[in-house]
């Protein structure tokens, strides 16, 4: 449980800053360090287990059709990355507080850190594999957020979208790679997955399953070919590049490569393609690192390489290789952060990150180059420092997998070569800034940095050291008791000392350290040499070329596929359904009237017919005549309702009706601005073909509903009905399917009637019309006959009949409302009633008298409104149903006169109601929002 | 008896409904139409009141109900469009 809390944690506390971020600033740092330390706390009880060999595994059922509970392990890896994690994090958080500048907005940057904090522990501690990638995910999204955090910068921007891209891309195979996994292993926990190795890897679908999370594997953690997005990310703020990009983030890959270690490894193709990916990002990022002139791109390229060294690690395949890549995860994430630390101290102090420029700082910055030159000493492998250890562990582990190889010798020359250029480029981070003559046009005087931004990068240091001098007192149970984590058994021995005596490792770490210097000290004509012939790399210009091609071919379907204009898009609407339902019919070869035969036709029926005929034909008639239009469709609308009264539909009647209310003043709102009349548009022939397409889809869906109509046909209105009473405690079968068994869709429809509200009011919220007449407001001054307008705008015999309404109207929509449940009714039409009646109100008394009686902002109770149906819902839930499964029973109450009151009660009430009121709130907001459009100057309404 | 006078009765007020479509069809102005279709909104209360004792079913005089209360509420916006153009002010 207490692992879930700290998980949980940095995501509360992220919320909690990004909720308070515009009071004062400082205080975020302080409450995200506390929040850090809050998920240590959390995760204190636990970290004695993993030592004593156990693994805690904590669950809870969530999704277990899907196989994805919230299940959560801890382990020796997992405890590692979670020390790491908090650890680091803290130290990140102290240093950016004094990195950043006043005019950033910390509280966005600290709720990022937090989140992402929150997503990389998620990860690290999952026992089931797709909550695992939801957390992999979860660290995609927030590091975009971190690394376009100075949103200003067009390279931030590119350079996060780049990453999320990349990684985005990844996560996608790993999902895809995960559910094959997880379905060859039988299960998705990770306790399962680890056992099953020996099925996983005899499974015919091994290779494909390997490649789709060796694809996840490989984007996060920036190999060979994808490992192009992490330079680019180097334009996020410095704490954030210390804090993912040397410990987290970026170990995310490896972390995945270490977990499903016992499951994956062990077959030629995980040695191919992790080994030979490993080898290749190695190689490429060593390399192109000593030619960067931007610290921090140096600073990338070795990560590159680093991580490539890891994975080189782990694609041995080796359990000793396994532990030594464990043991250098530790050792880059201590010297990588303090580096980038000291990086964005430089950066800080002196305003450039450009070692052309930046030289002989040490006149000025003695301390911190004091620092720089601990971690760099490390990043080199020197002895002494926790590089060196693993390095040498590296080194003995190629030497080792050499001799199982064809072309063997070949290996351990490549990690050699590799080396060489790590020596170089970490002097080059040392000698190109520190020394090296005196800095070239930098815009500040160079200065040691505040006290306390230098902690973090003392800490780390002193950690480089400690290590390096003394590993087994310092590092050995917790890298013994990861180990243990990731190779699911007992860990191998291993001798982490000093002095192992003359190997083979030794030799290639002098040849490395002698080599190094002397590439260093012949760097000249190299640069010359790569300014002239070394391009930049194909990676990023390919997926520039594929972005754009992508963007372009969206372009081109759109507007192949969507033309800016509503006649033809309706029109080719139109006729697709035409066409595909002909066919469809056509095909079948039924004929068109089926076997059930003809009810008897009364008179009141025809009667019925013929009006709604020639009312709807009068409309399309006089719809050039918008107002007469409109009451034409009026009596349509109430003819439609008499339909529904006649099928024993009442429920449809009365929303028909309600419905048609609204819409009316609706559309007279709407009218007073536009053209009275509607004007010709079009060619004739144009029109002639819109009203031929108009009669055949008219047709085809008559004659579509007459041949449904004269068929049997079973609907599944009879389980309903059978089911009512019984499953949803109620009589009306309408309401029932409303709120109980299909109540998710009524919560989402209110939801979207709504956000509709919501949309309509921001939109309206700030539009002023101007004037087009003479008069005060900006309607037309004069009617359409050129009449002055009524000089009463609120006749009293209207307002005093409209208030004594209000109450009768009331009572009616509370009463529909209460019996909805058995009889016709509902929230639905209960809300539509109170809003008609309330707008009367509007229409008759005005809007300044209306106002005074009703709350003004009206949005909160749409939000009420859904809060109330979702709780609802949600306490079936809690209750162990279904959501949104309704409790009903009566209550029997003794009422004076009346006798007992039988009060049917059901928990689907409270949904109703919840639909009620957004129906009042949403429909009120818009029409109101309408309305105050035609008042003269926009007063300041909410 | 009573089947007969309802009978009756259904076809008087479908008649008045039928002329109240036929002047909302015919017009000639805006207020002749709006007067006949709140006329039409009468009728059709009478209709199911009628329709709803004709099948001895309660469901109709509320459905009858709604119609009275909120039928009245088009007319009133219509009238005062034509009178004010602005109906919310």
């Amino acid at each position: 449980m207490n692992l879930l809390l700290a998980i949980l944690a940095p995501f509360l506390g992220a919320a909690l800053i990004f909720g308070t971020r515009h009071r004062g600033r400082l205080r975020f740092a302080g409450a995200a360090g506390v929040t850090t330390l809050i998920a240590l706390a959390l995760l204190a009880p636990s970290l004695a287990g993993p030592f004593q060999g156990e693994t805690l595994i904590w669950r809870l059922a969530w999704v277990p059709s899907l196989g994805l509970d919230l299940a959560l392990r801890l382990d020796g890896l997992g405890l590692l990355f979670a020390l790491m994690i908090l650890g680091i994090g803290l130290l990140v958080i102290l240093y950016a507080r004094y990195y950043l500048s006043p005019a950033d907005d910390m509280g966005r940057f600290y709720a990022s850190l937090l989140l992402f904090m929150g997503a990389m522990l998620g990860l690290v501690l999952s026992e089931n594999v797709l909550l695992l990638l939801m957390f992999w995910e979860l660290t995609s999204l927030s590091s975009f957020l971190l690394i376009s955090f100075w949103q200003g910068r067009a390279d931030a921007r590119s350079g996060a979208r780049l990453a999320l891209t990349i990684t985005g891309a990844g996560g996608l195979a790993l999902l895809g790679g995960l559910l094959l996994l997880g379905h060859i292993a039988g299960g998705y926990d990770l306790s399962t997955i680890l056992a099953a190795g020996d099925t996983i890897r005899a499974h015919p679908w091994y290779l494909p399953t390997l490649v789709l999370i060796l694809l996840g594997a490989f984007t996060k953690s920036a190999q060979f070919p994808f490992h192009f997005w992490l330079p680019n990310a180097m334009a996020a703020p410095t704490p954030v590049s210390a804090y993912l990009h040397s410990a987290t983030m970026v170990k995310a890959g490896v972390f995945l490569l270490a977990r499903l270690f016992p499951a994956l490894s062990g077959t030629p193709e995980w040695s191919a393609l992790v080994g030979g990916t490993g080898l290749a990002t190695l190689l490429l990022g060593a390399f192109v690192a000593l030619f960067q002139h931007d610290l921090k791109g140096l600073l990338a390229y070795s990560t590159i390489s680093h991580l490539g060294l890891i994975t080189l690690l782990f694609g041995i395949g080796t359990p000793l290789a396994a532990v030594a890549g464990v043991f250098h995860i530790i050792n880059h994430a201590t010297f990588k952060a303090s580096l980038f630390m000291a990086a964005g101290i430089i950066d800080h102090e002196t305003g450039s990150r450009d070692m052309r420029r930046i030289n002989g700082l040490w006149r000025w910055m003695p301390y911190t180059g004091a620092l720089a030159m601990v971690a760099s000493a490390a990043m080199a492998g020197v002895p002494l420092f926790n590089g060196f250890l693993s390095k040498e562990m590296f080194f003995a582990e190629t030497v080792g997998a050499s001799s199982l190889l064809r072309f063997g010798a070949v290996l351990p020359a490549a990690v050699t070569l590799a080396g060489v250029f790590a020596v170089a480029y970490s002097l080059r981070f040392i000698h190109d800034v520190f020394f090296n003559g005196d800095p070239i046009g930098l815009t500040k005087t160079p200065h040691e940095p505040p006290r306390w931004m230098k902690v973090p990068v003392e800490v780390l240091v002193a950690l480089c050291l400690l290590v390096g001098i003394a590993p087994a007192l310092t590092v050995e149970p917790i890298l013994a008791v990861a180990a243990q984590g990731v190779l699911q058994g007992p860990v191998p021995d291993h001798d982490l000392a000093i002095w192992h005596g003359f190997s083979p490792a030794l030799w290639m770490s002098v040849i490395a350290l002698i080599g190094g210097l002397l590439l260093y000290a012949g760097r000249k004509p190299l640069f010359a040499l790569h300014e002239r012939f070394g391009g930049r790399f194909l990676a990023r210009d390919l997926y520039e070329a594929g972005l754009s091609a992508l963007f372009a071919l969206a372009r081109r379907l759109t507007r192949g596929s969507d033309r800016p204009s509503l006649p033809v898009m309706l029109s080719l609407l139109v006729l697709g359904a035409l066409v595909l339902g002909a066919a469809g019919f056509l095909g079948a070869g039924a004929g068109l009237t089926g076997p059930r035969p003809l009810m008897p036709v009364d008179g009141l029926g025809l009667l019925w017919a013929l009006g709604l005929i020639a009312a709807a034909l009068a409309t399309l008639a006089l719809h050039r005549r918008r107002l007469v239009a409109l009451v034409l469709a009026g009596a349509v609308g109430l003819l439609v309702t008499l339909a529904f009264l006649g099928f024993s539909a009442p429920d449809l009647a009365l929303t028909q009706l309600s419905v048609e209310l609204v819409t009316l003043i609706l559309l007279l709102l709407a009218l007073y601005f536009l053209p009275q009349e509607d004007p010709v548009e079009g060619s004739l022939p144009g029109r002639v073909r819109d009203g031929v397409l108009a009669l055949a889809a008219g047709g085809g869906a008559a004659a579509l509903t007459w041949a449904v109509l004269t068929r049997p046909y079973e609907s599944i209105a009879g389980f309903f009905i059978a089911n009512s009473i019984p499953g949803g405690g109620g009589a009306n079968v309408v309401n029932v399917i409303l709120v109980d068994f299909r109540g998710f869709d009524t919560l989402g429809e209110g939801t979207v009637l709504a956000l509709a509200a919501l949309g309509i009011h921001a939109m309206l919220g700030g539009l002023h019309l101007s004037g087009s007449g003479s008069g005060s407001g900006p309607g037309p001054a004069r009617d359409a006959a050129g009449r002055a307008w009524d000089s009463d705008p609120h006749p009293v015999i209207l307002a005093t009949l409209a208030r004594l309404l209000l109450p009768l109207a009331l009572l009616m929509s509370v009463f529909i409302l209460l019996r909805g449940h058995n009889l016709p009714g509902g929230g639905f039409i209960a809300g539509l009633i109170t809003a008609v009646a309330l707008i009367l109100q509007y229409l008759a008394n005005g809007v300044a008298w209306t106002r005074e009686r009703l709350p003004q902002n009206l949005l909160p109770l749409m939000g009420w409104g859904l809060l109330l149906a979702a709780v609802t819902g949600l306490a079936s839930l809690a209750l162990g149903y279904p959501f949104l499964t309704s409790a009903h029973g009566h209550l029997h109450l003794p009422v004076p006169l009346v006798g007992e009151l039988d009060l049917e009660l059901a928990s689907a009430m409270a949904f109703d109601l919840g639909v009620y009121l957004v129906v009042v709130g949403a429909v009120l907001t818009v029409l109101i929002h309408l309305g105050r459009l035609h008042a003269a100057p926009a007063g300041d309404w909410t | 008896m009573l089947s007969l006078a309802l009978d009756l009765a259904l076809a008087l007020v479908a008649a008045a409904g039928v002329l109240s479509l036929w002047r909302l069809l015919r017009g000639p102005s805006a207020p002749d139409r709006i007067l006949a279709l709140d006329t039409l909104y009468i009728d059709t209360i009478a209709l199911v009141v009628l329709l709803g004792m004709r099948l001895d079913s309660p469901l109709y005089f509320e459905a009858a109900l709604l119609i009275a209360l909120l039928g009245f509420v088009g007319t009133v916006a219509l009238a005062k469009y034509l009178l004010r153009g602005d109906i919310i002010e």
